[in-house]
C-alpha cells in the first residue's frame, strides 16, 4: 500500500488542504505527487475526516481494549463494489459500499465499527462524481454508526476499469454467546425474510436503460444492523442469517441446503415480491428468486422462535414487510423446492451463470 | 398482478385437474391399454412454464409431455454458433444478440466466451436496439443476430425496412429465423414417434393465425389445441386436447382467443413476406435438415444480409455423437434416458443445446425437474442393461 492514504488520520488543524481545481479525474491524480494529495484532501478527507484524529499514517491504529468489551472474537470481512450504473433509484455505488460490508458484518452477529475505503478511478471520471460518492459514503457510515478509518486511491488507464470501483473492508465484534452459521439448520426450522425481494436487481437493471421501461421500483440498498439486533435480541437462538445479495433468496437457500445437509421448503405465495418486480420478471423472462437484494436478510430460526422472531422483525422500520417464507425439511439434503402459487413444485436450483433474458 | 395472477388461479386449476383426472382413465378404458397419453407441446415458452409452475407435478400419470422442437436456441447447429463467432471476431464489428443465444456452445467458443476473448458483443431486447447501436456507432459494423420463429420474424422483418428506409448501410442481420409448420410436419413424418396430441404455439400464431394447423388434423389425424403460456392456459389446453381425444375428434381449437386471431396478424405477415423468402432448406440441431424450415433475406434487401456481405465459414459440423438431443426433441426418449445427460451434459457444460436454454427440455428437467424420479428411473435402466 505505496500510496495508502489515511483517510482520517490527518491531523486536519495542523495541515494545509489542497483542492482539486480540474473537473475531470486524470492519471496525475493517481501518481502520488501533489494532485493525488489534493484529490485526497478535497475529496475524501473532506468528509471522511473524523475525531479519531491522529498524524497520516499507513495504517489505522484502533484500539484492542475497545474491541474487547463489545464481545469476544472479531469479524472481518471484504467486499468490491463494481455496479454500473454508479447511480440508481435508491442509491449509488457509495452508499453500496458501506451497506453491503456493514451487512456482511451484521449477519455474523457483530457490531460493524471500522472500514476501510480504496477506490479505483477510471482516468476521465468527473470529479464531482467522486465527490459525490464519497460524500454518500460518508453519510451513510454516519447514519449507520462506523467509521471509515483507512484507505487508499488508484487511478488506471481508461478502459482498465469502468468509471470506479470501490472496496471496502470491515471490522466488527462479535457478541458473546451469538454463534450463527451456514451449517446449523435444522429440520423443523422456520424460514424468514425481512420484506420484498428483488427490488435491487430489477432497480438496477432497468437504470441501465436497456429495456426502456418505466418502473418506479427502487434499490433496496440499507444497513441492517439494527434490524439483526432487535431480533438476535428477540431470538439469540437464531440459527443462521445472511443478507441475500448476488444470486438472491434462491442462492442463499441452496447455501443453507448445501451445508446443513437439509431440505428447504418454501411457497410462491407467501414469498414477499412487489408486483412491479413481478412485472418486470415477467417482461424479461427473469425469475425474480435470482434477483439481488442489498437490504434484505434471509434467517433461520427454531420453530419455536418463529412468530417472535417475525415480530421482532415486523418490529423496526427495515422488516415491516416481513414474511415467514417456508420451512427446512428432513427433505432430500441439498435441495430446495418451492410449492408454486399454482399448487405444482418446482425446484429451485442454484443459479448456473447470470440470469439471462429469453428470446420470446 | 392483474391480467397475471388471474391465470395463475389454483382454484381454477383444481378444477381443470378433476375434470383432467376423469378424462384419462375413460381414453385409456376405451383403447384397453395402460399406455400414456402422448401430447407433445411444441413450443419452448410452453416448456419454460410448465417447468416453472410445476404443471407436470400435477397431472395423472396417464399423461406424458413431450418437449417439443419450439425453443429457437436449441435447435440452432453448432455451425450456425461458429458463424455468429466469426462474425463477432471481425474488426471493427458489433455482434448484437438475445440473452439466451449468448452461451449456446460453438465447436470452439460461444458469444460469452467470444466476448471474454476480446469481441464486442452486446445484449439487446430487439432488433430495434440493434439498429439504434449501429446509428450511434456509424463508423462500425453492426451486426444483429436475427433468431427464432415467427414470433420474433415480424420485429426483425420491420427492423430491416426501417434501416431501408432510413438508408442505414452499417447494419446487417445473421438470419437464422426458422418456421415451424415443416417442422411440426417432419415431427408427424418421424416413424419412431408416439404422439397424441399437440399444444399448439401461442405466440407464433398470433402472427400466422390458425389455419396452417389444419393438415395436422385432417391428414395426420391428430387433434391441436392452441394454447397460451399462463399454467391455466397450459392446463386448459390439456384439458381441450384429451376431450378431442374422448370424443374421437381431431380439431384445430383455439384456446387463446384472447390474444390469437384467426387469420394472424396481416402486418406482421406482410413484413415478414416483404423482407423474407423461404430457404429450399435449413439444418437444425438434432433434427437434421428440414425443407423449407428456414427463411432468408430477399435479393432486394441484399445489403442487410450477413452472409451476403461478409465471408462466413458456413462449415457444417456434426452434433456432438454422445448427445440425443433429436430424439429427445422428438419425444422419443425423455432427457434423463439421454447417455450423458447430467453428466457430461450439464448447464455448466451443455454438450447439446437442450442443455443450455431455461426452455429446453434438458435444463428444465436438470433445474426445475423431479430429479429423483429421473435417478430412478435411471438406475432402473442401467439395472436392465
Amino acid at each position: 500500500m505505496s500510496s495508502v492514504v489515511e483517510l482520517a488520520h490527518t491531523n486536519g488543524k495542523a495541515r494545509h488542504r489542497g483542492k482539486v481545481k480540474v473537473p475531470t479525474i486524470t492519471l496525475a491524480h493517481g501518481g502520488g505527487g501533489k494532485a493525488m494529495h489534493d484529490l485526497i484532501d478535497d475529496v475524501f478527507l473532506e468528509v471522511f475526516d473524523n475525531e479519531n484524529q491522529s498524524p497520516l499514517e499507513d495504517q489505522a491504529r484502533l484500539s484492542l481494549s475497545a474491541f474487547a468489551a463489545l464481545g469476544d472474537r472479531l469479524a472481518f470481512t471484504t467486499d468490491s463494489y463494481v455496479v454500473k450504473p454508479l447511480d440508481f433509484p435508491g442509491g449509488n455505488i457509495g452508499k453500496l459500499a458501506i451497506c453491503g460490508t456493514v451487512n456482511d458484518l451484521a449477519v455474523g452477529g457483530a457490531v460493524p465499527l471500522y472500514l476501510s475505503c480504496s477506490v479505483i478511478i477510471e482516468e476521465g471520471l468527473p470529479v464531482d462524481t467522486m465527490r459525490m460518492v464519497a460524500r454518500t459514503m460518508a453519510e451513510t457510515a454516519l447514519a449507520a454508526g462506523v467509521r471509515v478509518v483507512t484507505g487508499d486511491t488508484k487511478v488506471v488507464e481508461r478502459g482498465a476499469c469502468d468509471k470506479l470501483f470501490i472496496n471496502t473492508a470491515g471490522v466488527g465484534v462479535i457478541r458473546a454467546g451469538v454463534d450463527m452459521g451456514v451449517d446449523k439448520a435444522k429440520p423443523g426450522d422456520a424460514i424468514l425474510v425481512n420484506g420484498l425481494l428483488g427490488d435491487h436487481g430489477a432497480a438496477i437493471l432497468n437504470a441501465r436503460g436497456d429495456m426502456q421501461l418505466t418502473t418506479p421500483i427502487e434499490s433496496d440498498c440499507a444497513f441492517l444492523h439494527g434490524l439483526i439486533d432487535a431480533l438476535l435480541s428477540a431470538v439469540p437462538a437464531t440459527r443462521f442469517l445472511r443478507d441475500a445479495t448476488r444470486g438472491g433468496l434462491a442462492t442463499v437457500l441452496n447455501e443453507v441446503a448445501e451445508a446443513s445437509q437439509v431440505g428447504v421448503e418454501i411457497y410462491e405465495d407467501r414469498t414477499p415480491i412487489r408486483s412491479e418486480v413481478k412485472g418486470f420478471c415477467e417482461i424479461l423472462g427473469l425469475d425474480p428468486l435470482y434477483l439481488a437484494n442489498e437490504g434484505k436478510i434471509v434467517c433461520v430460526v427454531p420453530r419455536e422462535d418463529a412468530d417472535t422472531a417475525l415480530a421482532a422483525l415486523k418490529s423496526h422500520p427495515l422488516g415491516e414487510g416481513a414474511a415467514k417464507i417456508g420451512e427446512v425439511t428432513d427433505g432430500r439434503p441439498g435441495r430446495v423446492v418451492m410449492q408454486t402459487v399454482f399448487g405444482g413444485r418446482r425446484i429451485v436450483d442454484m443459479l448456473v451463470g447470470e440470469q439471462l433474458p429469453r428470446i420470446c | 398482478m392483474k391480467y397475471v395472477d388471474e391465470f395463475r388461479d389454483p382454484e381454477k386449476a383444481r378444477f381443470l385437474l378433476e375434470e383432467i383426472r376423469v378424462l384419462v382413465p375413460r381414453i385409456q378404458s376405451e383403447r384397453a391399454t395402460s399406455d400414456p397419453i402422448y401430447i407433445m407441446e411444441v413450443c419452448g415458452g410452453h416448456t419454460h412454464a410448465i417447468f416453472r409452475y410445476g404443471v407436470e407435478t400435477m397431472l395423472p400419470k396417464g399423461i406424458e409431455l413431450i418437449h417439443g422442437p419450439g425453443c429457437p436456441v436449441c435447435v440452432l447447429p453448432m455451425g450456425r454458433v461458429d458463424d455468429c463467432v466469426a462474425l463477432a471476431h471481425m474488426p471493427g464489428m458489433i455482434f448484437t444478440t438475445f440473452g439466451d443465444a449468448m452461451r449456446v456452445p460453438g465447436s470452439k467458443e460461444s458469444l460469452l466466451q467470444a466476448k471474454a476473448n476480446g469481441a464486442d458483443v452486446r445484449m439487446v431486447y430487439s432488433p430495434l436496439d440493434s439498429l439504434q447501436i449501429a446509428k450511434n456507432n456509424p463508423d462500425r459494423q453492426v451486426c444483429f443476430f436475427a433468431l427464432g420463429f415467427e414470433t420474433t420474424m415480424p420485429s426483425t422483418a420491420l427492423t430491416v425496412l426501417r434501416a431501408k428506409k432510413e438508408g442505414i448501410r452499417n447494419f446487417t442481420l445473421f438470419c437464422n429465423h426458422i418456421t415451424i409448420i415443416p417442422t411440426i410436419k417432419a415431427i408427424l413424418d418421424s416413424p419412431d414417434l408416439q404422439l397424441d396430441g399437440f399444444l399448439g404455439p401461442g405466440h407464433v400464431s398470433m402472427v400466422i393465425g390458425n389455419s396452417s394447423y389444419r393438415f395436422i388434423a385432417e391428414h395426420y389425424k391428430k387433434p391441436l389445441v392452441i394454447a397460451g403460456f399462463e399454467p391455466l392456459d397450459i392446463l386448459h389446453g390439456i384439458w381441450m386436447v384429451l376431450k378431442q381425444i374422448a370424443e374421437g375428434r381431431c380439431e384445430i381449437e383455439n384456446q387463446y382467443k384472447r390474444v390469437v386471431p384467426e387469420g394472424g396478424n396481416t402486418v406482421a405477415l406482410d413484413a415478414i413476406g416483404q423482407v423474407f423468402e423461404l430457404r429450399e432448406f435449413f439444418e437444425w440441431r438434432g433434427l437434421g435438415s428440414i425443407d423449407h424450415s428456414g427463411v432468408r433475406i430477399r435479393d432486394s434487401f441484399a445489403e442487410f444480409d450477413a452472409e451476403r456481405r461478409f465471408s462466413v465459414p458456413a462449415l457444417k459440423i456434426a452434433d456432438p455423437k454422445s448427445c440425443q438431443c433429436g430424439e429427445v426433441l422428438k419425444g422419443v426418449i425423455k432427457p434423463w434416458d439421454c447417455k450423458v445427460f447430467g453428466r457430461d451434459c450439464t448447464p455448466e457444460t451443455p454438450l447439446g443445446a437442450l442443455m443450455v436454454s431455461s426452455e429446453g427440455a434438458c435444463a428444465a428437467y436438470y433445474q426445475y425437474g423431479d430429479i429423483e424420479k429421473i435417478h430412478d428411473t435411471r438406475e432402473l435402466v442401467e439395472e436392465v442393461a
